[in-house]
């Protein structure tokens, strides 16, 4: 609906923009276009693309709701008289729109019409004409849609239509764009060489990798001053992409290293702290995340409109749905298993096993989806740096979980208990502190934030019930390399190795990135065995 | 050799004949056809195979609906190999030794099968694997109804080429034995198409790899040479979502980069926010969407069956569908389960697909089928945007690997042979 609502829109702006003139005459052109119209539906994707470069030729902007129509999917041919219409699913059929009058033209059982087909290439070609036709549409921002299409297209057709554009443009932005689009199209053109060195120049400036993909095409197809100029800029460019390849790098890696953090954080105190190999963290991990599908799913079905804010519905209660759980694990299981650390480790791994199973038999084996709220989509660019929104706010939210746990066992009463009972437990509990629910309660906190990194993961993983095993080992990792016991040492860990992760990937790969990471870790731990940052005293020792 | 006709007094006299009739615990009941299905129902693959299961019980309960076979009921024996490759081994065993089945189908990775092969060989029984593979491979007792290489991988690859100009390619996958031998033979055929060694890009994850972020921008890098680009897919199942995503949010739309992927069905697509795939490709011989009318019957009984009017149907389940069926139709022409009757009649049987043609079992034990390319719809759909013109043969030994194109597939007599080598003219491969 909404699509047949912009359609409308967009042809009043076309209305607008050049059809004013007498009726008459608009008439022959609609007469004239028709046949053209038709011959969409004829022949395969190759005749399609020469019948949208005909209808482009005629230069008539009425012709832009057929390709609008066409490029979704929303154009078809009527089978009787090969008449093609812009439709849109009404009752038990088709709504017919004449695509050039726009105007209303009828129905079609849902077997009296064909959809005309349209693949990627098709959708290029009807982005880049487009453009042409509507760089003098009225709104800034179509304008600039328009111009960025032809720089993508850079055919040296658009040239003349861009130059007459220009003349009239005011808007800064959009001006830029169509300076940067003119000088793609006129490299392509048959114009001189001091147009094409100027044109070459302004490309230069722009300096991304769209740039040196043209600029890649001048040196390969001339010669002489104009094939130095574009090997210079590509070598400028290349130079500098150079850079900020190196900083994608850093960031990057400080994005994996925020995941490993949110993995492995509340591990730092359930095995860090107090000592359990957990195997099971990851299943809490995992738990956090169907919180949030959970949580996504009734607010689908009963309040859209809190779509945008369910992860922060979800973080409290999957703090404490996985949070009781850990409670019950370690009042069921674990009090019984300590000082016994491989019972502990074939307990919990036969726990992790339940956990799954139980999951799949309750939301079945498939991934589960979870969406995106609008603030975690897309990407902004920095430079010639990329930041995805989600990876930005993951990095925020898991130095803030950070901080938050810093908080907790630093400034309350409750972290000065775990801190005790974890350093000296006999002189705690003489102290009158009740060890028992000590560990109860720092093993259900560890887990509440793994629940709350689950909520985190379910933006960039699946959700499935495989999903804790995917961080386990990783996360095992960071709390080994950081030093068990160690909070800054877990932060400072997972940064470190998802750096160094990042850094080597390019070079050797993700499967062998990966290898080389763990035999770091191995050799590491032979010089540094309580890992980077050692505990030291007496506590070491009990 | 093993034999169920048992009890029926037509066919105790050839039961006395084989002498080695197995009589199961369950002879008091009524005597019924054993079908196995080995599809894991927990573990990782449980994701994909559940369905399997659930699809086999469908076509077997229709069957009987229909009077079963010979005049006897299907039985399903339901075994759970856990997604533990050793496991599948041991459980095919428990099917074919303890259950008396008389046909397994299942499998899903190249790896379970490789590991029930032996048990299947050596206890002579037969075992319909449904899933796209990487081929080279052709046995006796086995009959592969997914695709090979050639009815997936290379009709896809001629689509982007031909259709959308591409000349350069990221070959992406997994890393285990299907992307490899797939992106090997993808790599030879490129290069007998003329695509330069500089314009190949091959890359291999890690299962689950879940931190695209690398990857995509080198993509987004290779993909500015100025030359038209397209990535070819073999990442496997789960791993796909965040490649999709982070293509999404890197800005990397179907129309600049297309990516076209072989393990991306309606099944894999229906928990996942399609946004950011819309417009990319897939290539498999059957997409729910197929406008037939036995498609539309079968996705009614599905949907009827499993209870849920939005479960969606995928190539896999296609897959056995044409199997069981071309099972049923050996079994009914020979007039009897028992395995070597069987493999000597399915050669050459015909039924008809859910695209609107008829799939036949080669000798090779490979099918025929339409190769279809799919957009992804934002219905997690796919619409077709090209299909073969014919259906494709399924070839067991790629035509484009040193050392596997001289071999020829072929279980007729006098040949009987998964790897006769035609330049030495003996069976036995390009090593022996």
């Amino acid at each position: 609906m909404s699509l047949a609502r912009s359609l409308f829109a967009l042809l009043g702006l076309v209305f607008l923009l050049g059809v004013q003139g007498q009726s008459v005459q608009a008439q022959e052109n609609l007469d004239a276009l028709r046949p053209l119209v038709n011959n969409l539906a004829k022949g395969k994707y190759d005749e399609t693309q020469r019948q949208v470069e005909a209808l482009v030729a005629s230069g008539d902007p009425v012709v832009v709701p057929t390709l609008k129509a066409l490029r979704a999917g929303d154009l078809y041919v009527r089978k009787a008289d090969g008449e093609v219409f812009i439709a849109t699913k009404g009752g038990k059929g088709y709504l017919l729109i004449d695509p050039l009058t726009t105007e209303n033209a009828g129905e079609a059982g849902r077997r009296d019409v064909s959809k005309i087909k349209v693949n990627n290439r098709l959708r290029r070609v009807i982005d880049a004409s487009m453009g042409s036709l509507t760089l003098m549409a009225a709104d800034p921002k179509v304008r600039l849609a328009a111009a960025e299409a032809v720089f993508k297209a850079g055919d040296p057709e658009g040239l003349e239509p861009l130059e007459a554009a220009l003349q009239k443009e005011t808007d800064d932005d959009v001006r830029l764009v169509m300076e940067q689009a003119r000088a793609a199209a006129l490299l392509n053109s048959d114009r001189g060489d001091s147009d094409k060195l100027e044109a070459i120049e302004t490309i230069a400036s722009i300096g991304n990798r769209d740039a040196l993909s043209l600029l890649i095409g001048v040196r390969d197809s001339t010669e002489g001053a104009l094939q130095e100029a574009a090997a210079a800029a590509i070598t400028k460019i290349e130079k500098s992409l150079a850079m900020w390849g190196n900083a994608q790098n850093i960031w990057y890696g400080i994005s994996l290293g925020s995941v490993l953090l949110l993995a492995a954080i509340g591990l730092a105190i359930t095995f860090g702290v107090m000592g359990v190999i957990n195997m099971a963290h990851g299943e809490m991990v995992m738990i956090g995340a169907y919180v949030t599908f959970v949580v996504q799913e009734l607010i689908r079905n009963s309040a859209p409109w809190l779509f945008d804010y369910s992860l922060f519905i979800a973080l409290p209660l999957a703090f404490l749905i996985s949070g009781s759980i850990g409670v019950a694990v370690e009042r069921g299981i674990i009090r019984w298993l300590y000082g016994r650390p491989l019972e502990t480790l074939l307990a919990t791994w036969g726990l992790s096993l339940i956990l799954q199973q139980a999951i799949r038999s309750l939301f079945g084996p498939t991934n589960q989806q979870v969406g995106n709220p609008e603030w975690m989509s897309g990407a902004f660019e920095l430079g010639q740096l990329t930041i995805t929104y989600n990876r930005m706010w993951i990095i925020v939210f898991a130095l803030l979980v950070f901080a938050g746990l810093m908080l907790v066992l630093k400034k309350t009463p409750f972290g000065l208990f775990t801190r005790a009972v974890t350093q000296n437990r006999r002189m705690a509990a003489s102290m009158g502190i009740r060890t028992p629910w000590i560990d109860a309660l720092t093993f259900g906190l560890g887990s509440g934030i793994a629940g709350i990194a689950g909520v985190a993961l379910s933006q960039i993983d699946n959700v499935s019930p495989n999903l804790g095993q995917g961080y386990i080992i990783d996360s095992f990792m960071v709390v080994v390399f950081g030093g068990v016991g160690n909070l800054w040492g877990t932060l400072v860990g997972a940064m470190t190795l998802g750096v160094v992760n990042k850094f080597l990937e390019p070079y050797a790969g993700a499967v062998l990135g990966k290898i080389f990471v763990l035999v770091f870790i191995i050799l590491f731990i032979q010089k540094r065995p309580r890992g980077l940052f050692a505990l030291k005293g007496r506590a070491v020792e009990a | 050799m093993m034999n169920k006709l048992t009890a029926r007094a037509a066919s105790l006299a050839l039961a006395g004949l084989m002498g080695t009739t197995m009589i199961s615990g369950a002879l008091a009941q009524e005597e019924t056809i054993k079908v196995g299905i080995l599809h894991s129902l927990s573990g990782t693959m449980a994701i994909s195979e559940t369905t399997l299961k659930d699809a086999m019980l469908m076509l077997i309960d229709e069957q009987n609906k229909k009077g079963g076979i010979l005049g006897k009921k299907l039985e399903a024996v339901v075994v759970d190999p856990a997604s533990d490759w050793p496991l599948f081994a041991e459980k095919a065993r428990e099917l074919i030794e303890v259950n008396k089945v008389d046909a397994v189908f299942g499998c899903w990775t190249s790896v379970s099968r490789k590991s029930v092969l032996p048990v299947f060989e050596e206890l002579n029984s037969l075992l319909f694997y449904p899933v796209q593979y990487e081929g080279e491979e052709s046995q006796r007792n086995v009959f592969y109804t997914g695709a090979a290489p050639n009815q997936q991988a290379i009709p896809a690859v001629d689509y982007l080429m031909n259709e959308e100009g591409v000349e350069r390619w990221v070959l992406a996958g997994t890393d285990y034995v299907y992307p490899r031998t797939t992106n090997k033979i993808l790599e030879a055929y490129l290069k007998a198409k003329g695509v330069a060694e500089e314009d190949i890009m091959i890359n291999y994850t890690p299962f689950g790899h879940s931190d695209w972020q690398t990857i995509v921008s080198d993509i987004k890098a290779f993909g500015s040479a100025g030359k038209k680009t397209a990535v070819v897919s073999t990442i496997n199942g789960d791993a796909n979502v965040p490649f999709y995503k982070e293509l999404g949010n890197a800005g990397i739309k179907a129309e600049d980069i297309p990516v076209v992927a072989f393990s991306v069905g309606e099944e894999e697509l229906a928990g996942l926010d399609t946004a950011p795939l819309v417009g990319h490709l897939a290539a498999w011989n059957y997409f729910q969407s197929a406008d037939t009318d036995v498609n539309a019957e079968f996705i009614d009984t599905w949907q009827a069956f499993i209870g849920d009017e939005e479960r969606v149907t995928n190539d896999p389940m296609e897959a056995h569908y044409i199997g069981f069926n071309m099972w049923v139709k050996a079994v009914e022409a020979a007039g009897t389960t028992d395995p070597d009757a069987v493999i000597d009649s399915i050669v050459g049987v015909s039924v008809p697909n859910l695209t609107g043609g008829l799939s036949s079992m080669m000798p090779n034990h490979h099918i025929t089928k339409p190769v279809l390319i799919g957009e992804i719809q934002e219905d997690g759909q796919f619409e077709t945007v090209w299909e073969t013109p014919g259906l494709v043969v399924g070839d067991a030994w790629s035509d484009y690997l040193e050392g596997s194109k001289d071999l020829i597939s072929d279980w007729r007599a006098p040949m009987s042979c998964g790897n006769f080598n035609v330049k030495t003219g003996k069976c036995g491969g390009s090593e022996g």
